[in-house]
Formats: structure tokens, C-alpha cells, sequence
């Protein structure tokens, strides 16, 4: 097997930030921390997109280079974590990391920095498999129970794919050569069929009599 | 006039030995050394319960589940 990554899909993804609520209550994420979020980029003007974004489990992790404590290792699997029993808060993992994966709750008053929380792929910690302490430090390991992350499986839309990276990437490639670009993903070609897909003789299809070009419209 | 020629030697040779010692400067960037996992070990997922070391099992399972996010297949169109 090849190495575990999530891979979101812009032009599917909604916002909906179903992503973030099951992340949060699998692992049981307390509050301030965020293991994963939804960016929107241009939000609310024509061409918007939004991207779910957690720790993307880099194959040369610089969270990894910069700990002081060198409390991070790579699973087997390609998945990147921590043992917080090593873990001291410094933060510099926080610095390193260029999608802001790593998160540290608030203990206390004057912003006091716990340990570094951060996006398992549901894959635990270095406790023993769904064991209570292993819940409690990383939440839930469900990778050891055969199954993929709960954000990527709980995705309405199938924006976020989990899982191997070449089985992904492969799905996600069929994806894209399916629904075409520009206006045949969101516009008049998908909610009324694309000119070259229409009956013979339907309005609109090409030969038609008195049949105008299709209109193109909708998001680009 | 054979002095001014003496103490000018000597300046020129230091000068010529304080540029040359450029030349043997040494690159002064730290160089980096990936450190070591230092916390505990931990187990591959599939060696406890229900797979108890079946790699092979594991595997399968997560391909499966791997494929039901592609809708293509799922719904068969």
C-alpha cells in the first residue's frame, strides 16, 4: 500500500463544513482547536471555491525537522504523528507547518499553550490500538478498524477523498475527465444536457430546426 | 631609501596574507541533521483486533472503503 493523503476537490466542495463537525466529534476535539477547517477563497463573489484543509501528512514533514523534541514519526502508512507525552508546546511545529495543521489548546488564563493537537487521519497515537488513553490524547483510531477517515467519509459531496494516494488520485482523475470543464461542470450543459448528448430532433440538440446554440453559462 | 623598500615588502606581505586568508574560509551554515523519533513506539494498525496482523485483510478492507468514495463505480454509471 502506498502512502495515506486526503485530496479535496474544489469544485465539489460546499462549505458545508460537515468535514470540520465530524472531525470534531470523532475524535472529540475540545474547544479552540480545529484539526480541520474549510478555506473559501473569493467568497461570495462569481468564481468562489472553498477547500477543506487539515494536515496534509507531508512526505518530508517540516514539523518534523523543527521539533526540538523530536516528538513526531512517520507510521508505515505515510501518516504523520506525535507522541504528546513528549510533545512540550513550544510551537515552532505551528511556525513550520505551511497549512496550519498544528493546534494547541488553551489551558488556561493568559493563553497558557498545551500540547500539539493535530489531524491524526484518524490513525491514533502511540498508545495501544483503541485503547481509552489512545482516545483520550489523539481520539479515535479507526484506520486499526479498517475504515478511512470520518471527514473524508462523511463528505456529502466527496469533495475530500482519504485514503491511498494513488487509489485517490485515480478516482479523482475519472472524476475530472467525466465531468469535463468551465461550464460543463455548473451551468446549462449539466442541468440540460450537453449539445452533443441531446436526442436527434430535441430543441436545442444541433440540427434541430429553428435550434439555437446553447447558451453557456453559470460559474467558470 | 633601501628602508621605505623594506617596511613597503613587509606591508604588501601581510596585505597579500590577510587576502589569501579569505580563500581559506570555511562555509559557516550549520549543517542539518534529521533527529531521531524519541517517543514511544507504536504498532502498525492492523496488528490488534479485528485484523490481528493481517496485513493482507486490512488492506483489502480499506480498498474497499477507499472505492466507495468514488460514485462512478458506487452507483455504476
Amino acid at each position: 500500500m502506498a502512502r495515506m493523503k486526503f485530496l479535496c476537490d474544489a469544485e465539489r466542495c460546499i462549505e458545508c463544513n460537515g468535514c470540520v463537525t465530524a472531525c470534531k466529534q470523532e475524535n472529540d476535539v475540545p474547544w479552540g482547536v480545529n484539526r480541520r477547517r474549510v478555506v473559501t477563497i473569493n467568497d461570495g463573489v462569481p468564481g468562489e471555491r472553498s477547500i477543506s484543509v487539515a494536515c496534509m501528512h507531508c512526505s518530508d514533514a517540516p514539523c518534523m525537522a523543527v521539533c526540538p523534541v523530536d516528538c513526531f514519526y512517520r507510521s508505515e502508512e505515510g501518516v504523520v504523528l506525535h507522541d504528546k507525552d513528549l510533545c512540550i508546546g513550544c510551537g515552532y511545529c505551528f511556525y513550520a507547518c505551511p497549512f496550519g495543521a498544528p493546534q494547541f489548546p488553551q489551558l488556561g488564563a493568559f493563553g497558557v499553550r498545551g500540547k500539539m493537537d493535530k489531524c491524526t487521519f484518524c490513525a491514533g497515537g502511540p498508545e495501544k490500538d483503541n485503547s481509552e488513553a489512545e482516545y483520550r490524547k489523539y481520539g479515535r483510531n479507526r484506520l486499526a478498524e479498517g475504515k478511512l477517515p470520518a471527514c473524508a467519509e462523511m463528505c456529502s459531496t466527496k469533495a475530500l477523498l482519504g485514503g491511498d494516494g494513488d487509489v485517490i488520485a485515480e478516482i479523482y482523475r475519472q472524476r475530472v475527465t467525466s465531468r469535463g470543464k468551465g461550464s460543463e461542470v455548473w451551468g446549462w450543459g449539466t442541468a440540460y444536457g450537453r449539445p452533443d448528448q441531446r436526442a436527434p430532433g430535441a430543441p436545442g440538440a444541433p440540427g434541430a430546426p429553428g435550434s439555437a446554440p446553447a447558451p453557456t453559462g453559470g460559474k467558470s | 631609501m633601501t628602508r621605505l623598500t623594506h617596511w613597503a615588502g613587509i606591508a604588501f606581505g601581510a596585505m597579500a596574507a590577510l587576502m589569501l586568508a579569505g580563500c581559506g574560509e570555511r562555509p559557516q551554515v550549520m549543517e542539518f541533521k534529521q533527529g531521531k523519533y524519541q517517543g514511544k513506539p507504536d504498532e502498525p494498525p492492523y496488528a490488534a483486533a479485528p485484523f490481528n496482523g493481517n496485513k493482507d485483510l486490512w488492506e483489502r478492507d480499506i480498498r474497499t472503503r477507499t472505492q466507495n468514495q468514488n460514485e462512478y463505480k458506487r452507483i455504476g454509471s
